[in-house]
């Protein structure tokens, strides 16, 4: 919860290299094993999203297929739709611009996660609540990095304050399959692919559903 | 005081396994979890440890975190600095998710031995003294009754770190007269043979940081994101790509690494490799773009006029490459028909290779676990030699590459001693020598002596799951491992009730990499030792690998000549010590090097080292260990073994035993591949909750083929040949090549009733066929059918 309001919010937000993602999951099991989630929950995940066709040419096959990788988390939005559309209160953006759920409040109702675009919000059967990525805010307090972000066997992910991240990366351009950043001003920084680039990107789709599994996909 | 701890060692459950369902409770009888918890103290503590060794290609850091007794979060590798010469040893998911491995309710949990039929699976506990008396009395039996020669201690990398797994019974078996030994492995046996034919070594490789330097870079059949062919060969191309260098690659999959790390895939029909390396030579000779100066300087063998002596009228690569001899120039559109790559696209793979210099040819292993392995191995090094990439910074020789200049990591350090039985066999051909070992000869790799005086009559699998799982054709090793009558006694020692644990006669319950003693000093390369401290005590009744061992030795009256005295951990200080003489003279010693918690010491590498830089400048003064002293694209040794259809002196393209080219293919039309997997390491993780729902085992289908068959996305399929059928669900995707399926290998061999396999073990449709000239396993080569699964 924000304790004192005239302190400015600050803008955490997570950076991801989609152009070096193998799209491996480190950084989906390591959000696991640091938040003890269950089975079809992923706080983080990886979607594979694929376009494209084969064409015969005599003897040969000629591929025109693309493929790339986008790993998320919750994007801590600044304008979090989840956060208006909880009728408990249950969800606040705190100072430092880390979007939580209050355990305590929250009735497992699930109409944040029927808002969110991104399916951040997830149910947890076992606790009858709404769970989803705190950017590992004790790690944050502690000047750590969240757990995904130190993870990624090719560094594709980082971590920072959102104005430093745009210095450092430049600024994000809507990409479909993406939800346009308008709605919901994500705090997420993506390089793109350089196949999210093609034209055939205009029919891409998330094509790894069976391994995501999470109720808002399924 | 005793209230306290149970709550909090309560409040460790719920916060850590429980997501999985109440995983620890049913782990450990209450008492137990009591004295788990009271041994430790309550503070959490973070031990940095090598992650649990099992021939995946990496060697990585953690850091893990236990709590009461119980590991509660698992880090990896978070040193500053993280540059390319000594950068983090991230662990990948596999590292990641151990804690679900770890406290797995499936644990082997106490000695058992079978009371059903071989390979029903059914056990009952027995206590150790009787485990270990069984196995010693079987021991003493087999080796009077048969001798030493058919006691057999398979091939297996389940547990691979430098104290653990098989190396801890050989030791055993050679104390007490030996056993039958084996040569090659089920990853290189091709690649491992068939390099040094062309360069004498297989030491054919740069360090890795030399990849940044390179200009190209093809990846060819390799996948180092999934396999991880050493921790952060991903990373290494990645910098090199930020370096300005076009990575191509070549490969059946639309890989993990061709998404991750490359600019452009080329796929290929598997088993063609070398039909597109013969087009690309074909263009470089005919345009002249080929290193002349390498070639005259450094090779024998690339046309007449470079033919050894008393071989000048054979073929030479020249002859064939323009059809000279056989009359067929393998031109891009002779490719093309064989390949399936359009012939445009060979002439510019070809150009771009042979002008973009420095570059580098990696070669993958797949393509040498095939019918005739042996060929692309050597065609990858012929070609890496004629564009003159061999002995610079930039390139590389291709080939197994192990890490210029030493050869890179030990391998094995724990002193297993010499085996007094010389006999060995290729390891592929183990089923042979169970069921007419006494019949083997050298035609059949048999070295060490000219017959052998028994069949194979007791095997003891150590972290192995190579007998039933990861072997060529289960339901032939099954149906032989069933038979009591040919392997008298079977012991399995292991985590887990494998596939090929659940034939054992006895189950030894081994504890994992966390609950003893360990070190680990890289894969195929790495520049480090990484310590791996006991950080947990084994539960129930398990034991180390090393421990078991030495308690059997006492039973047959070894254990101190077994032990020398020594625990885990005094071996590990001993290791440190042949680390330091081998490879790091600065390591400190082990109670230094543990007292620090850093658990790594690693040599940053500034000046990757190159190989063959010196042959490279002055051949003659420096020459190649081949007879030759240079780099036989012909080699007069493979001439002289006169089969030359099979054995070619160069490098040739040759139609596989089963292939889409092949009669077979109007039966069985689609080609099987078994890639590495992201979740597993071979077959180990297979069970690990986390990794198989973020990679389900599938079958990977072309939606042209399923089309055809009528086949929709996530549907149950069969896969199906002569040897047998494997039921899973499907996976359409365009990241494959039309007519190739692929079944992700090491998934656990589960037949139901129908003898179907609906584990997804890609080796219900191996065969046990082995190379020509290696005497390796080709389990890719593989036809089979696939339609909808009805009965489902």
């Amino acid at each position: 919860m924000r304790m004192d309001e005239s302190i400015p919010i600050k803008r955490v937000a997570f950076y991801f290299n989609s152009e070096v993602c193998s799209g491996c999951k480190t950084c989906q099991i390591a959000c696991k094993d640091k938040n003890n989630l269950g089975k079809g929950i992923h706080w983080r995940r990886v979607y594979e999203i694929t376009a494209g066709y084969w064409e015969k040419d005599g003897d040969a096959w000629r591929p025109n297929i693309l493929a790339y990788n986008i790993s998320m988390a919750c994007n801590h939005c600044e304008n979090p739709i989840c956060m208006h559309a909880c009728p408990t209160k249950a969800i606040a953006k705190e100072e430092n611009g880390i979007v939580t759920i209050d355990p305590d409040k929250c009735i497992g109702c699930k109409y944040c996660a029927w808002t969110c675009p991104y399916s951040a919000l997830q149910f947890d059967e076992a606790s009858g609540l709404m769970t989803k990525c705190d950017m590992c805010h004790d790690y944050v307090a502690e000047g750590k990095r969240p757990s995904c972000v130190d993870a990624c066997p090719t560094r594709a992910l980082d971590f920072g304050e959102y104005d430093e991240l745009v210095a450092k990366y430049g600024e994000t351009e809507h990409l479909h399959p993406l939800p346009d950043q308008k709605v919901t001003r994500p705090s997420m920084l993506i390089r793109p692919h350089k196949d999210a680039l093609k034209e055939l990107n205009n029919t891409a789709k998330i094509s790894n559903l069976e391994e995501i599994k999470d109720e808002s996909d399924a | 005081m005793k209230r306290r701890k149970f709550i909090k060692y309560n409040a460790v459950i719920s916060g850590g396994a429980l997501a999985g369902g109440a995983l620890l409770p049913e782990l450990m009888a209450n008492e137990e979890v009591l004295k788990v918890a009271q041994d430790h103290a309550a503070a959490e503590k973070m031990v940095r440890v090598g992650c649990p060794a099992h021939n995946c290609g990496g060697r990585c850091l953690l850091k893990v975190f236990v709590r009461e007794g119980v590991i509660v979060k698992i880090e990896t590798d978070d040193r500053p600095g993280d540059s390319v010469a000594d950068p983090q040893l991230r662990a990948c998911l596999r590292g990641r998710a151990y804690r679900h491995r770890q406290y797995h309710a499936d644990r082997l949990k106490y000695p058992m031995k079978r009371v059903g039929k071989r390979g029903d699976g059914k056990f009952e506990r027995i206590s150790w003294d009787e485990a270990t008396d069984l196995m010693a009395e079987n021991l003493r039996r087999i080796k009077e009754k048969y001798g030493n020669e058919s006691i057999y201690v398979p091939y297996g990398t389940g547990s691979y770190n430098q104290i653990n797994g098989r190396s801890t019974a050989s030791r055993l078996v050679n104390l007490m007269g030996g056993a039958l030994g084996y040569y090659n492995s089920y990853s290189w046996a091709c690649i491992s043979k068939a390099t040094p034919y062309v360069f004498g070594t297989n030491i054919s490789g740069n360090q890795r940081q030399d990849w940044v330097n390179a200009k190209y870079i093809l990846m060819w059949g390799w996948n180092p994101s999934e396999m991880r062919d050493g921790t952060n060969s991903e990373f290494f191309v990645k910098k090199a790509r930020e370096s300005g260098a076009k990575v191509v690659c070549i490969d059946p999959r639309m890989t993990l690494s061709a998404v991750g790390l490359a600019d452009e895939w080329i796929p290929i029909r598997p088993g063609t490799d070398v039909a597109l390396m013969s087009a690309m030579a074909y263009v470089m000779i005919t345009k002249d773009l080929y290193d002349k100066d390498f070639v005259a300087r450094c090779c024998i063998g690339f046309d007449a006029s470079q033919m050894p002596p008393g071989y000048e009228k054979e073929e030479s690569y020249k002859d064939y490459i323009l059809g000279t001899h056989d009359g067929e120039p393998k031109t891009p559109a002779w490719a093309e028909k064989i390949t399936s790559i359009p012939r445009d696209t060979i002439i510019r793979i070809a150009r771009e290779y042979a002008t973009t210099k420095p570059g580098v040819l990696y070669q993958g292993y797949g393509m040498q676990r095939r019918a005739y392995g042996e060929q692309p191995v050597r065609g990858g090094c012929v070609l890496a030699a004629i564009t003159g990439n061999v002995g610079v910074s930039g390139g590389w020789a291709s080939g197994l590459a192990l890490q210029a200049k030493d050869g890179g990591p030990l391998w094995t350090v724990f002193p297993s001693l010499s085996n007094p039985v010389k006999a060995r066999i290729p390891t592929f051909l183990w089923t042979e020598a169970v069921t007419r070992g006494t019949e083997l000869t050298e035609k059949e790799g048999l070295t060490g002596t000219d017959r052998l005086k028994n069949n194979i009559k007791l095997i003891w699998a150590v972290a192995s799951n190579a007998i039933i799982n990861q072997h060529g054709n289960v339901n032939r090793t099954a149906e032989i491992m069933q038979d009591e009558s040919l392997v008298e006694f079977f012991a399995v020692q292991d985590n887990f009730i494998t596939p090929t644990a659940k034939f054992a006669d006895l189950l030894l319950p081994a504890c994992t990499q966390f609950e003893t003693w360990g070190v680990e000093d890289g894969w195929k390369y790495g520049d480090e030792v990484i310590l791996m401290p006991k950080i947990v005590d084994p539960p129930w009744e398990t034991k180390s690998d090393y421990r078991i061992c030495a308690d059997i030795a006492g039973k047959l009256g070894l254990e101190d000549a077994y032990t020398e005295g020594k625990t885990e951990k005094e071996w590990v200080a001993q290791f440190i010590e042949t680390f330091r003489q081998a490879r790091f003279p600065e390591i400190p010693e082990l109670h230094k090097f543990e007292k620090t918690n850093q658990g790594v010491y690693s040599v940053p590498v500034k000046k990757p080292a190159v190989a063959f830089e010196e042959f490279r400048k002055a051949p003659s003064k420096h020459p190649l260990p081949t007879p030759s002293g240079k780099v036989e694209i012909f080699s007069p040794r493979l001439f002289d073994m006169n089969n030359p259809s099979e054995i070619p002196a160069i490098p040739k393209y040759i139609t596989e035993w089963e292939s889409p080219f092949g009669e077979e293919s109007q039966q069985f039309p689609l080609q099987v591949i078994g890639p590495h997997y992201m979740p597993r390491v071979h077959s180990t993780h297979d069970n690990v909750d986390w990794l198989s729902e973020a990679f389900p085992q599938r079958v990977f289908i072309n939606p042209l083929d399923a089309e055809q068959r009528g086949v929709k996305n996530g549907e149950k399929v069969k896969v199906f040949n002569k040897r047998g059928t494997v039921v899973l669900a499907c996976r359409l995707t365009n990241r494959i090549l039309p007519g190739v399926v692929a079944i992700p290998q090491g998934a656990w061999w589960e037949p139901n009733e129908q003898g179907e396999d609906e584990g997804g073990c890609v080796n219900t449709l191996t065969s046990e066929r082995w190379t020509p000239l290696a005497f390796g396993n080709a389990q890719h080569t593989i036809m089979a059918q696939m339609e909808r699964y009805e009965n489902g």
